[in-house]
């Protein structure tokens, strides 16, 4: 009995497991494979190299691309956790109870626009002629618009954007979870309110935190609408890097490799926050 | 000083709205723009912008092929990830550590790399770009996301009603469909309509895998090239709605079948 239930169990996980090795794993063996590639007069040469990799480790361009993302994810995910933390408070401890569902809803209507519409709609506000630039000058606060869309920090302040909604909500369930009696309790036993917000509070809330600042980097760092559309071409990240070698190069190699150095950044990062990944209380 | 400090907090509270609000707003305002550009001074209310949009035949086929790939991908997600969650929970197979890691490792990696691996594949196979292929694509970003979530929805306590039906003569498929789904249709929903919000949403892994049928987003998107446009609002603004639409049926459903669970 016991071993026929254990095979039934296969027979129900099996057709998950299929399409995730056919439609995830092979691909990813494919990339890898590809990486290894050559791209030579405009034709791939199938002799395995680590050429694409000695690119990767010499090319300038690449070394910059690279830094503008890492930077650019890096302000993101400051200036999101920066922002989202008080407003998560507020609503967590401030807002009435039956109002911070709604509260909450306010705050997440943008994710149900599409990301590409959420992008062109940053451009509407920061364009020379946007919504921002238009209203200054009438008001008279400045004289001549000033350029906005089309620079890093319109990619960032779009990513800002986004990544306040993650981390309200992750930052949010970890302040809920934390017990009152244990402020009560301090408070009682002569802590000021902000000794009991550093040394209860803000400790108790670190999960939320990370767990959003992962969210953040990972969704962040493999993005190309954003830093495209918002950002525009005159700093590349490395997502615009790699889609210029499918569109234009055709060098499908090297984007396998640029690839690589994504998924890679993406794993050491899990494996660096891996433990605090929960947002469930710790017993 | 409470006052001044709940004052703050009010303050920082609708600056925040502000900056969140801002774009969609801008969004939806302007696509009922009467003149060309949709920036301020706004000139409208107008509808000419919907009629454009309505009258594009390449923007109405691409809504219908986001609306198909969203609810196919949709509903094979959903179902290979409650197959492979009931499996786990009911029959606790060897392995099922590795089985949960494996189907959720594809959650960890840029949609930018799946589509681009997927991509590569087809290439290799000599398949051409298709929405077949997107739809493909589609399911395996959220097949880990419904499997997770129904997996979150499947208790223990609910395993004895499994049992009695078996007790009672029931075989595994009746037991699946009359008991399991049932007992946990919520979270399969909460699954489905998740799955086919991203997959509507969807952008890099359909620009990689569609041809010259297109997704919304896509369609969208090669419209931006012509810079700010009135009519991009007018379908930025359309699919915001129909987002909406489909989350309050979702909450709507949602609420439905709880209370009739409570009431069982």
């Amino acid at each position: 009995m016991e071993h026929q239930r254990r095979w039934q169990g296969w027979v129900l996980v099996g057709p998950a497991l299929l399409v995730t090795l056919a439609l995830f794993a092979a691909p990813m063996v494919m990339v890898v494979l590809t990486s290894l590639y050559r791209r030579s007069g405009g034709l791939t040469d199938r002799t395995l190299s680590f050429d694409n990799y000695i690119r990767l480790a010499t090319d300038s361009t690449i070394h910059q691309a690279l830094w503008n993302s890492i930077e650019v994810v890096a302000l993101t995910v400051i200036f999101s956790t920066l922002i989202a933390y008080p407003f998560a408070y507020i609503v967590a401890y401030k807002v009435p109870q039956k109002w911070q569902a709604l509260v909450l809803l306010l705050t997440v209507v943008p994710f149900w626009t599409s990301y590409v519409v959420r992008s062109y709609s940053w451009l509407l506000v920061l364009a020379k002629n946007g919504v921002i630039n238009q209203t200054l000058v009438s008001w008279g606060i400045i004289a001549e618009p000033f350029t906005m869309a089309n620079t890093r920090f319109a990619t960032v302040l779009a990513f800002v954007h986004f990544f306040v909604m993650v981390s309200t909500l992750t930052i949010y369930a970890s302040l809920r979870q934390i017990p009152r009696n244990l402020g009560l309790a301090a408070r009682d036993l002569g802590a000021s309110p902000l000794s009991v917000f550093l040394r209860i509070t803000l400790p108790l809330s670190i999960p939320g935190v990370v767990v959003g600042a992962f969210l953040t980097f990972v969704l962040a760092i493999g993005d190309y609408i954003t830093p495209q559309i918002v950002g525009g071409g005159n700093e590349l990240v490395l997502p615009q890097l790699l889609m210029l070698q499918v569109s234009r190069m055709g060098d499908f190699p090297l984007a396998a490799a640029m690839a690589l150095v994504l998924l890679i950044i993406v794993a050491a990062v899990y494996a660096v926050s891996a433990k605090n990944l929960t947002l469930e209380r710790k017993r | 000083m409470k006052l001044v400090r709940s004052g703050l907090s009010w303050v920082y509270v609708l600056l925040i709205f502000g900056f969140i609000l801002m774009p969609v707003v801008s969004l939806v305002v302007f696509s009922f723009q009467a003149t060309n550009l949709p920036v301020p001074p706004f000139t409208g209310p107008s509808l000419r912008w919907y009629e454009a949009l309505f009258a594009d035949s390449r923007m109405i086929e691409a809504l219908r092929n986001s609306i198909v790939v969203g609810v196919v991908s949709g509903f094979f997600s959903t179902a290979l990830g409650f197959l492979a969650a009931y499996g786990l929970a009911r029959y606790r197979p060897r392995g099922a550590r590795a089985i949960r890691a494996i189907v959720m490792t594809p959650l960890g990696v840029s949609y930018l790399v799946i589509g681009f691996g997927l991509s590569v594949t087809a290439n290799e196979l000599a398949l051409g770009r298709s929405l077949v292929l997107v739809t493909l694509g589609h399911i395996i970003i959220n097949l880990p996301l419904a499997f997770a979530i129904v997996l979150s929805q499947m208790r223990d306590e609910d395993e004895n009603l499994e049992k009695a039906a078996r007790d009672l003569g029931a075989g595994e498929w009746t037991v699946i469909t009359r008991v399991a789904i049932p007992v946990l249709l919520p979270g399969i929903m909460a699954a489905f309509l998740l799955s086919f919000t991203l997959s509507w949403d969807e952008f890099i892994i359909a620009f990689f895998l569609a041809d010259f049928d297109v997704t919304l987003p896509i369609e969208i998107w090669s419209q931006l090239r012509t810079g700010l446009d009135a009519k991009t609002n007018a379908a930025g603004t359309l699919v915001f709605a129909i987002s909406l639409v489909a989350l309050t049926l979702a909450y709507v459903l949602n609420r439905a079948v709880s209370q009739r669970s409570r009431r069982l």
